[in-house]
């Protein structure tokens, strides 16, 4: 059997490794992105110096070779289904006929058609290519703006200023990432982003994009306030949307994503969709993490015939500027007194929340603690009284050796 | 960017760190790697060329050691100077670490004491110079029968603790400490060569070699000159029971050729003067035999480990990039394995630049 996996993102490349460790089928990634797999939680720390483009490489280069996954550096432009099965056309003018295709198309932009959103100068930072753009645009540029509120947002705003941009941040919300911490959470994550130097401007959206004379490069932008702030280098991180042209074309049922059972099954057979770009009956799962999951269980279900995904005790992370946040389970942001315990340190820039239902743990979070995750969704899992996850908190605690205790 | 860092580092970033011609075997890092070089070579084998610099220290020699300071007193005295410097600047840029900050003032302090200080007052004393934090297989003549019979046939009280301690600290502290903690707690806490290492070579860290190849190599030759050692060992004291066997003629002469290729070449010349190019470490990966005993006894024998927190990795590599020992940390973590090498010193940056929480040096 050939297995042809389009696309060389986290989700497409764990099923790749997992499909080769189950099976010894023929299987072959393609990517228009990327010649190889590079990490892209990783572009950030490029940008501002700390790695090497190569350094983000997972795995090196023979381990392709070695394990019989084909790369191939390529535009897919269209997929198409015979009786004979299907078969998949390639900008380069070659084809590809294959038993299997796995949708791992990850996600693009979502821009909302903005007055001057194609100036020059104005950027994603999502895939490679922005990489190499924002070299060129932070070139001889002092001012920055940075659209959006999220975590993407938060990383351009934080490689811009290490470049030594001065930088202004549009966010939607009145407080920082508001939507999804409660209020104190908000609060020090504000603060601290604010100390960095960044012009945080809250409750604020952007109106357009203003370009310099002779119709150049980027010269300020309009915020919904209708302030005038100077910019050589716009970023625009308003979110990502699943990138579904390719699938459409091919006939593919598609809504936001490529529509899929909970195996992953799209409307064709033979052909599936993990990772950003495919959506579930319950919507889409943007989450690197969960793409990764989706590629392993892919795998098992192409190979073993495994039953429907199922996601485990939600987890992530995210690090905003020096503070590190890490969450499990359930945290809402309306949390308070009343459904949660919550502590802070002196210095108000470490936190933890233990959400409960109750009395019973839903959720833990963590401003500058590590918790250790094994430890915290066992504790949510098992529905572990709030009483008992107090007094054995260390136990989840991750800090570093000799780290000021946590007393929550 | 900055070629010299005069300002004070931000607290454990990296920025700029790959596109710095020190950090980055630019055309400044050859310079500095020549001069480290050359330095080490007129030490070992040229040193009339320092006679004059070793003069400007004569009464710092005067003042510690009672005698005019020699090329070996401005060796000492340059290095400690480096490993306190540095030492300062490590300070400054892990302030935010505790981890960072006990171990680098450990590192100081018995660089300061035991590799400087107490020698010099040891020979001031007329004693026999004396390292208290160097043991066999690193100073393979500290358990020659010279030394032992020397040490421990001795009336006099000072060099019989030193027999004494020499042996304990192999024999016994050794594996037990290991046991306990890994590796680290001599290689990066205690160490001279960590020492150094840990402060002055910070800065080249992610200059290490990362690939599987340079893995293998590394296997094959420290294992490699632990057995010499081991066997150069083992020769000196046949031929000390038994002057009349066939090998005792050779067992001064191989003791030679170790000293001149492992002790002065391997540990110096390449060892310090590729700081800039292979980063820090190429001593303690590639040749140490201390650190392959150590290293044995932390695969095999030890409760250390670095875990990994679930599946938080993001596979970005900030800790394979920055292991100073090449380690592809990644590697592990992405799989939600827990890092158990024979070559982590246990210098937790690994778990400082790892930006998801991810990684922890414990003793489980």
């Amino acid at each position: 059997m050939r297995i042809v996996i389009i696309g060389n993102g986290v989700a497409g490349i764990t099923a790749a490794r997992y499909l080769r460790k189950l099976s010894d089928h023929e299987i072959i990634v393609v990517s228009e992105e990327a010649p190889y797999h590079f990490s892209r939680p990783a572009m950030m720390y490029v940008s501002m110096g700390h790695m090497t483009f190569d350094n983000t490489k997972p795995y090196e280069d023979w381990f392709w070779k070695k394990n019989r996954i084909e790369l191939m550096h390529d535009t897919v432009i269209a997929v198409a289904s015979s009786n004979a099965g299907l078969h998949i056309s390639l900008r380069s003018g070659s084809t590809i006929d294959a038993d299997t295709i796995i949708f791992a198309t990850g996600s693009e932009p979502a821009w909302f058609g903005w007055t001057g959103e194609h100036l020059p100068g104005v950027q994603a930072y999502v895939h490679k290519s922005d990489l190499e753009a924002l070299e060129r645009n932070v070139q001889g540029a002092r001012n920055a703006v940075v659209v959006g509120g999220g975590l993407i947002g938060v990383e351009a705003a934080e490689v811009l200023h290490a470049r030594g941009l001065h930088v202004t941040m549009l966010v939607r919300e009145s407080g920082f990432y508001r939507r999804v911490f409660p209020a104190e959470e908000s609060d020090i994550i504000t603060k601290h982003i604010a100390a960095q130097g960044i012009d945080l401007r809250l409750s604020t959206e952007l109106d357009r994009i203003v370009g310099g004379e002779n119709g150049g490069r980027v010269n300020h932008v309009i915020s919904s306030s209708g302030e005038c702030i100077q910019a050589d280098v716009v970023i625009l991180a308003t979110g990502v949307k699943p990138t579904i042209d390719l699938a459409t074309q091919s006939g593919l049922n598609t809504d936001r994503g490529v529509l899929i059972n909970d195996r992953f099954e799209t409307s064709l057979p033979n052909v599936f969709a993990i990772g950003d770009c495919a959506q579930f009956e319950h919507g889409v799962e943007q989450l690197w993490y969960a793409a990764r999951a989706h590629g392993e269980h892919v795998a098992r279900v192409i190979i073993e015939g495994a039953g429907p995904y199922v996601r485990g005790t939600y987890f992530n992370s995210a690090k905003f500027f020096d503070l590190e946040w890490q969450v499990y389970g359930v945290i809402p942001p309306e949390s308070d007194e009343s459904n949660s315990v919550y502590w802070n340190d002196a210095s108000s820039t470490r936190s933890v929340r233990i959400a409960h239902n109750n009395g019973i743990v839903v959720g833990v979070h963590g401003i500058g603690v590590r918790l250790r995750q094994e430890t915290c969704v066992n504790w949510i899992e098992s529905c572990t009284s709030i009483d008992i996850v107090q007094k054995q908190f260390q136990k989840a605690v991750f800090d570093p050796e000799f780290t000021r205790k946590v007393t929550v | 960017m900055n070629y010299i860092e005069l300002t004070v580092p931000d607290a454990m970033r990296n920025h700029g760190t790959m596109w710095s011609r020190w950090k980055n075997r630019g055309v400044p890092a050859y310079l500095l790697a020549l001069v480290l070089t050359g330095f080490y070579i007129l030490v070992y084998w040229f040193p009339e060329p320092l006679a004059p610099l070793a003069s400007l220290l004569d009464p710092l020699a005067q003042l510690l050691r009672g005698s005019a300071a020699d090329r070996w007193f401005l060796y000492g005295t340059v290095y400690t100077v480096a490993v306190l410097v540095m030492g300062v600047r490590m300070l400054l840029r892990y302030r935010t670490q505790r981890y960072h900050v006990y171990r680098t003032l450990t590192l100081m302090t018995v660089q300061l004491m035991m590799s400087y200080l107490i020698p010099a007052l040891l020979a001031r004393m007329g004693s026999k110079e004396f390292y208290f934090s160097y043991f066999w297989p690193l100073k393979p003549e500290y358990l020659f029968p010279s030394n032992i019979s020397a040490l421990v046939q001795s009336d006099n009280g000072l060099l019989m603790f030193m027999g004494f301690w020499t042996i304990t600290m192999t024999v016994v502290a050794t594996p037990v400490l290991t046991y306990f903690y890994g590796k680290r707690w001599y290689c990066s806490w205690v160490c001279g060569c960590g020492a150094l290492a840990e402060t002055a070579g910070d800065p080249f860290r992610q200059n290490s070699d990362k690939t599987l190849t340079a893995w293998k190599i590394e296997r094959w030759m420290v294992h490699s000159v632990l057995a010499s050692v081991v066997a150069v060992t083992g020769l000196i004291w046949w031929a000390n029971v038994d002057p009349a066997s066939p090998v005792a003629p050779y067992a001064q002469d191989a003791n030679n050729v170790y000293g001149f290729l492992i002790g002065s070449v391997f540990s110096g010349v390449i060892g310090v003067g590729f700081y800039p190019l292979m980063g820090a470490r190429v001593w303690c990966r590639f040749g140490c035999p201390m650190a392959a005993v150590l290293g044995l006894l932390q695969k095999y024998a030890s409760r250390f480990r670095i875990t990994t927190n679930g599946s938080q990795c993001i596979s970005c590599g900030n800790c394979s990039t920055h292991c100073e020992m090449g380690i592809d940390v990644r590697a592990y973590a992405q799989r939600g394995e827990d890092i158990k090498r024979s070559s982590c010193v246990g210098c937790g940056v690994c778990a400082t630049v790892c930006p998801r929480g991810v990684l922890k040096l414990e003793n489980k």
